[in-house]
C-alpha cells in the first residue's frame, strides 16, 4: 500500500488569506464611505452660504509658527464630499486587496476635515489643541490597554483596571504630595497597581477564582477604599497630602519644533512618553523575543506550554503583576500627570473603556492604541463641538465618544479572537 | 536508548493502575504497548515522562536509575512525547511551535527566526517529515500536525519517542505514511514506543510487543511469533469473536431522507454541505471519516439538536427538518449521541431517571403530573437484566458506572420505543470488548427488526464490520458511497477528498470483504 499524496496535500486545505478583509465588511466600509461623502454633501456644504468661512488655528508654542487656515466652507467641503464618496466607490469596485484600511482611512479623513470646517463655520477652531486634548484622553488608556495585553495575552483577564487606576491615582497623588518628589509619586502609583494586580492573580491563580468575578470585586473595592481614604486621611490635610505639582512638560529639542505635531508629540510630560515607550517594548517583546513567545503559548494552550518546561503559573503571576504596575502608573498620570489632585472616582470607568481598546485591538498593543486614540480624539471632539455651540443637545455629545468608538471599531474590526485560554484557570493534572 | 522500567507500581487510591510493570526498549526497536482502554497504558505513559510519580519500582535509561519530577527532566534524558491530543499552539507557525521552551535566541532575548526555521528544515530532510515552516498549524491537516510534534520532540534531540494513539486521527494513507516515519527513525537508531490497540496496526509495525491488562503486563511477543487472534485474547483475558455475525441485509422501504442537507455552524462554517442520503429499513448504513468532517453535526442536524442551514430531513415520509428533539423523539428515531457522558446521560442522576428521560412525561410512568416511582423502578430493574447493565441497583448514579455500562443505559433507554430509524455515533468508542460485543449486536438486531441505521464511527473497522453500506464523509460532503467489500486503500482515498467519480473503477472485493473486526 502506497502513500497517496493527496491524504496529506495542504494545497487541498483552500484557507482563506486572513490578512485580508472579508469581502462584505469592505462592501461595507464602500457603502458607510458613500453615506458620509453624500451627508457631507448635502448636510454639511451645500446648505452652507457660500461666503461662510472656517479658520483652523494650526500652531502652539514651541514648534515653528504657521499661519491659520482660513477656509470657504462651501467650496472646500464639496470636493471633500466627493473625496469621501469616491473613495468608497474604489473600495466596492476592488473588493478583496490589500489597503483597504489605508483608502477607508482616507475617506474618513476627508469625511472629518469637512465636518471640522463646517463646525467652524463663521469662527475659529484650535485645531492645534484638539490634537494636544486627543492625545491627552489617549494617554491613560495606552497604560490601561496595554495592562490588558499583558495579562490576557498570558490567559487571565484583567477587568481590574479601574480599580487599579484608581488605587495607582491615589497613592501616586499621596506620595507625590507627601513627599514633594513626583517620580516617588509616579513609582508609588505603579506599586499600587501591581499590589491589587497581585490579589488578582493569587486569587485566581492560586484558587482558580472566576476572574471576571475578581477583577469586578476589585474595581468596586477599591473604589471603595479610595473614597473612604480621600474622606478621611486626605481631604483633612489638604495641603500636605493632596496637593501635589505635576509633570511639567519635556521639549524634545528640535522634534518640537515641527509645525502641527511637534508640540502635541514632542512637548509633553513624562507619561506620555512612557506610554510611548512602554507601547513599543510591549509589543516587540510580545512579538519578537522568547519571553514574548512564552507568554503567547500561555495564553493560547497552557499545557502545551507545560510540556515544553514552561512554568505557567510562574509566567501568569509574572505577568499579572507587572500589567498591575502599567496600569497603577496610567493611574498616576490622572493625578500627578494632569489634575495635580485626587478626587473621587476620577478614572470614571475610563479603566474599562481602556479594555474595550483592548479588545478592539484584537489584543494587541498597536492596535489597542488605534482604539484609544479614535475614543480619545471623540472625547477631545466632543468638547470642542460643546464649545462651537452647534446645535447638538450636550447629553448626546456626552454619549457620542462612546458610540462612535464602539460603532467604527466593531463596524471595522469585526470578529475578534482571544487568546485561547483567556479566563481559563489553569490546573497541572 | 536503552530503556527499562522495573516493577513500575502506581495506585490513585485503592485503585492499582499499573502493577509491577516491567518493558525493556531495545535503541532502534519499534516497541508497541498493546491493552483496552483502561489497562494502565497512559498511566505508564505518564510516569515515564514525568507527569505522574510512581509509587514503586524504577526507570533506566542505558542503564542508569533516573527520576523524573515533570516532563522537563524527561526531555532532557532524551524523552520525547507525541501526545494523543496535539500539544501544539494552533496560532502559532510550525517553526515556533517546534522550537518554543527551546528557542534560538539573539541578542538580548530576541527570537532567532532565521534559526528556528532552519532547524525544522534541517529535520524535516533529515527524517523526511516535509512539512512548511512558515505554515499556520491551525491551518494543517492533522496528519501533518503531528509531523510537527515528532519534530518538536526530534528539535529536542529525542532518543525514544513515545507516541501515544497515534492512528486515531489519521485516514488510512497518513497512517501508512507515520510508519514510514516510525520505521525510518528506527533505523536511525531511535527507539519508539508505540502505544495502541489496534491490532492490525501491531502486526504491521511492531518489532516487538507488549501486552498490558488492568495493569499488568500479560505478555510480550514478536509479531512474526503470533496472530491478531492471540493477541487480541491475551488483551482482553478470553478469547474473542472477531466478527460481527449478521444475515445479509434485506432493505425496505427509504426511512431517512436527507436532501440537499446543508448545516453552518456557529463560527460561520459549512460543516455538512448539500448531503443527499437515504437510509432503508432494514439496513445499516455507516458514515465513515476522519473525525471533524461533519459527521456529528449531521447526526446533530438528524436528531434535531444543531439547525438545518437548508435542505430537508424526512423520516418514514414526515418531515423533520430543523424539528424539536422531541418532535424527532415522537417521530420515532432513537439517537446514541457521539459524548455520552456530555450528551447522552445525566451523570449525577440515577440509572433509573436517565432511563426515562425521554418518556418521563407520559404513561405509565406520569400520572396526573407527577411520576409514578415504583413503576420507574421496576421498569428500570426489568432493563439492567434486559440489556446486561452491570449496577448494583438502579438507584445509583449513572456517572459511577463503568464506560461500558453507561453506554448501556444510553442503549437501553433509546431501544425501549418504538425505533423507526436509529443513529448512533460512535457506538462503541472507549469501551471493553464485551461491550462492544453486546453493542454491535444489539446495533444488529434492531436492524434485522426492521429499523433503519445510520452508524457514525471513524474507525474504520467498525465501518467496514457494521455496514450494509458506507458513505464516506470529507469536509460536509459525500464523497462516495460503496459496498462494505470495498477495499481499505479506497475508503481512504474518499476520506481523504477524492470524489468517487474519480477513481478508477474497482474490482469488488478487491482486499477481501472484511469483515473480522478489529477491537476498536
Amino acid at each position: 500500500m502506497s502513500s497517496s499524496p493527496i491524504a496529506l496535500s495542504p494545497a487541498a486545505l483552500g484557507a482563506p488569506d486572513r490578512r485580508l478583509v472579508s469581502l462584505g465588511r469592505v462592501r461595507g466600509m464602500g457603502v458607510f464611505l458613500v453615506l458620509l461623502g453624500v451627508i457631507t454633501l448635502f448636510g454639511l456644504s451645500l446648505s452652507i452660504p457660500p461666503s461662510e468661512h472656517a479658520q483652523f488655528l494650526l500652531t502652539a508654542p514651541p514648534a515653528v509658527s504657521v499661519p491659520p487656515l482660513s477656509m470657504p466652507v462651501r467650496w472646500v467641503n464639496v470636493p471633500l464630499a466627493v473625496l469621501c464618496a469616491a473613495l468608497g466607490a474604489l473600495l466596492i469596485a476592488r473588493g478583496r486587496r490589500r489597503g483597504t484600511y489605508l483608502i477607508f482611512g482616507a475617506g474618513t479623513v476627508a469625511f472629518l476635515w469637512a465636518f471640522l470646517a463646517w463646525a467652524a463655520r463663521g469662527g475659529t477652531l484650535n485645531f492645534e489643541q484638539l490634537l494636544a486634548e486627543t492625545l491627552v484622553e489617549t494617554t491613560p488608556l495606552v497604560f490601561g490597554s496595554l495592562s490588558g495585553v499583558m495579562c490576557e495575552r498570558s490567559g487571565v483577564i484583567n477587568i481590574a483596571i479601574e480599580g487599579q487606576f484608581l488605587a495607582g491615582a491615589f497613592l501616586g497623588a499621596m506620595i507625590g504630595s507627601a513627599t514633594g518628589n513626583l517620580w516617588l509619586g509616579a513609582l508609588a502609583g505603579g506599586f499600587a497597581g501591581g499590589l491589587f494586580g497581585a490579589l488578582l492573580a493569587f486569587l485566581s491563580l492560586r484558587y482558580g477564582a472566576d476572574q471576571i468575578i475578581v477583577g469586578i470585586l476589585i474595581d468596586a473595592f477599591c473604589l471603595g477604599l479610595t473614597n473612604f481614604l480621600l474622606a478621611q486621611v486626605l481631604t483633612p490635610d489638604q495641603t500636605t497630602l493632596n496637593s501635589p505639582s505635576t509633570f511639567s512638560p519635556v521639549a524634545i529639542p528640535l522634534l518640537s519644533k515641527i509645525p502641527i505635531v511637534g508640540p502635541v508629540l514632542f512637548d509633553q510630560n513624562v507619561f506620555v512618553y512612557l506610554a510611548a515607550v512602554l507601547l513599543v517594548v510591549v509589543n516587540v517583546a510580545l512579538f519578537s523575543t522568547r519571553w514574548g513567545l512564552r507568554v503567547r503559548a500561555v495564553g493560547e494552550h497552557p499545557k502545551a506550554a507545560e510540556t515544553v518546561g514552561i512554568h505557567v503559573l510562574a509566567v501568569r503571576y509574572r505577568n499579572v503583576i507587572l500589567g498591575g504596575v502599567i496600569a497603577g502608573l496610567g493611574g498616576a498620570s490622572f493625578t500627578i500627570g494632569s489634575v495635580g489632585q485626587f478626587s473621587s472616582d476620577m478614572s470614571s470607568g475610563l479603566g474599562y473603556v481602556a479594555l474595550a481598546a483592548m479588545i478592539f485591538g484584537r489584543w494587541r498593543p498597536l492596535g489597542a492604541l488605534g482604539a484609544a486614540l479614535l475614543f480619545g480624539f471623540s472625547v477631545s471632539l466632543q468638547s470642542f463641538l460643546a464649545v462651537l455651540n452647534v446645535g447638538i443637545p450636550s447629553p448626546f455629545l456626552a454619549m457620542a465618544p462612546y458610540v462612535i468608538t464602539i460603532a467604527v471599531v466593531s463596524g471595522l474590526v469585526g470578529r475578534v479572537r482571544p487568546p485561547g485560554a483567556d479566563g481559563v484557570p489553569y490546573r497541572r493534572d | 536508548m536503552r530503556l527499562e522500567l522495573a516493577g513500575i507500581t502506581k495506585r490513585f487510591g485503592s485503585l492499582v493502575a499499573n502493577d509491577g510493570v516491567d518493558l525493556v526498549v531495545e535503541p532502534g526497536e519499534i516497541h508497541c504497548l498493546l491493552g483496552e482502554n483502561g489497562a494502565g497504558k497512559t498511566t505508564l505513559m505518564n510516569v515515564l515522562f514525568g507527569l505522574l510519580r510512581h509509587d514503586a519500582g524504577e526507570i533506566r535509561v542505558d542503564g542508569e536509575t533516573v527520576e523524573f519530577a515533570d516532563p522537563g527532566d524527561a526531555v532532557r534524558r532524551g524523552i520525547g512525547m507525541v501526545h494523543q491530543h496535539f500539544m501544539l499552539v494552533p496560532v502559532f507557525t510550525v517553526a515556533e511551535n517546534v522550537v518554543l521552551g527551546f528557542e534560538p535566541t539573539r541578542r538580548a532575548g530576541f527570537l532567532d527566526r532565521r534559526r528556528a526555521r532552519a532547524d525544522v528544515a534541517r529535520l524535516s530532510a533529515e527524517f523526511g517529515l516535509e512539512v512548511e515552516p512558515d505554515a499556520v498549524v491551525e491551518s494543517l491537516p492533522v496528519g501533518i500536525q503531528q509531523r510537527v510534534e515528532i519534530l518538536k520532540a526530534l528539535q529536542r534531540d529525542a532518543q525514544l519517542l513515545i507516541l501515544d494513539e497515534p492512528t486515531a486521527v489519521l485516514t488510512p494513507q497518513e497512517i501508512q505514511a507515520l510508519f514510514g516515519i516510525m520505521r525510518s527513525l528506527a533505523a536511525a537508531g531511535r527507539s519508539i514506543l508505540f502505544i495502541t490497540h489496534k491490532l492490525k496496526e501491531v502486526m504491521a509495525v511492531a518489532d516487538r510487543i507488549t501486552v498490558m491488562r488492568l495493569g499488568r503486563v500479560v505478555g510480550t511477543a514478536r509479531p512474526e511469533e503470533t496472530n491478531e487472534a492471540d493477541l487480541a485474547a491475551m488483551m482482553v483475558g478470553r478469547s474473542v469473536e472477531l466478527v460481527v455475525r449478521k444475515a445479509p441485509a434485506r432493505p425496505g422501504r427509504d426511512v431517512l431522507e436527507l436532501s440537499g442537507l446543508t448545516v453552518v455552524d456557529e463560527r460561520g462554517v459549512t460543516v455538512v454541505d448539500h448531503v443527499d442520503l437515504r437510509v432503508r429499513a432494514g439496513e445499516i448504513v455507516a458514515l465513515a471519516g476522519v473525525q471533524g468532517n461533519g459527521q456529528t453535526e449531521l447526526a446533530e442536524a438528524i436528531t434535531g439538536l444543531r439547525p438545518v442551514t437548508s435542505g430537508s430531513v424526512r423520516v418514514d415520509g414526515l418531515d423533520l427538518t430543523n424539528a424539536t428533539p422531541r418532535q424527532v423523539i415522537r417521530a420515532g428515531v432513537a439517537h446514541v449521541p457521539e459524548d455520552r457522558q456530555g450528551d447522552g446521560l445525566v451523570s449525577g442522576m440515577t440509572i433509573a431517571e436517565n432511563l426515562i428521560l425521554d418518556v418521563y412525561d407520559q404513561r405509565p410512568y406520569a400520572r396526573l403530573g407527577s411520576l409514578d416511582l415504583g413503576e420507574v423502578r421496576r421498569q428500570a430493574e426489568r432493563k439492567l437484566v434486559d440489556f446486561d447493565i452491570r449496577a448494583a441497583s438502579p438507584t445509583v448514579p449513572v456517572g459511577t458506572l463503568s464506560g461500558g455500562n453507561q453506554q448501556k443505559v444510553v442503549v437501553a433507554r433509546e431501544l425501549s420505543r418504538p425505533v423507526k430509524l436509529l443513529v448512533a455515533s460512535q457506538p462503541t468508542r472507549g469501551l471493553d470488548v464485551g461491550s462492544i460485543e453486546y453493542v454491535h449486536r444489539r446495533i444488529v438486531e434492531e436492524r434485522d427488526a426492521g429499523a433503519a441505521v445510520l452508524i457514525v464511527s471513524s474507525e474504520l473497522d467498525e465501518v467496514l464490520a457494521l455496514g450494509d453500506r458506507i458513505a464516506v464523509m470529507f469536509r460536509g460532503r459525500i464523497t462516495g458511497v460503496v459496498a462494505p467489500g470495498t477495499g481499505r486503500e479506497r475508503i481512504g482515498l474518499l476520506m481523504a477528498g477524492m470524489e468517487e467519480a474519480d477513481l478508477p473503477p474497482s474490482a469488488e472485493g478487491e482486499d477481501g470483504a472484511v469483515t473480522a473486526l478489529d477491537l476498536t
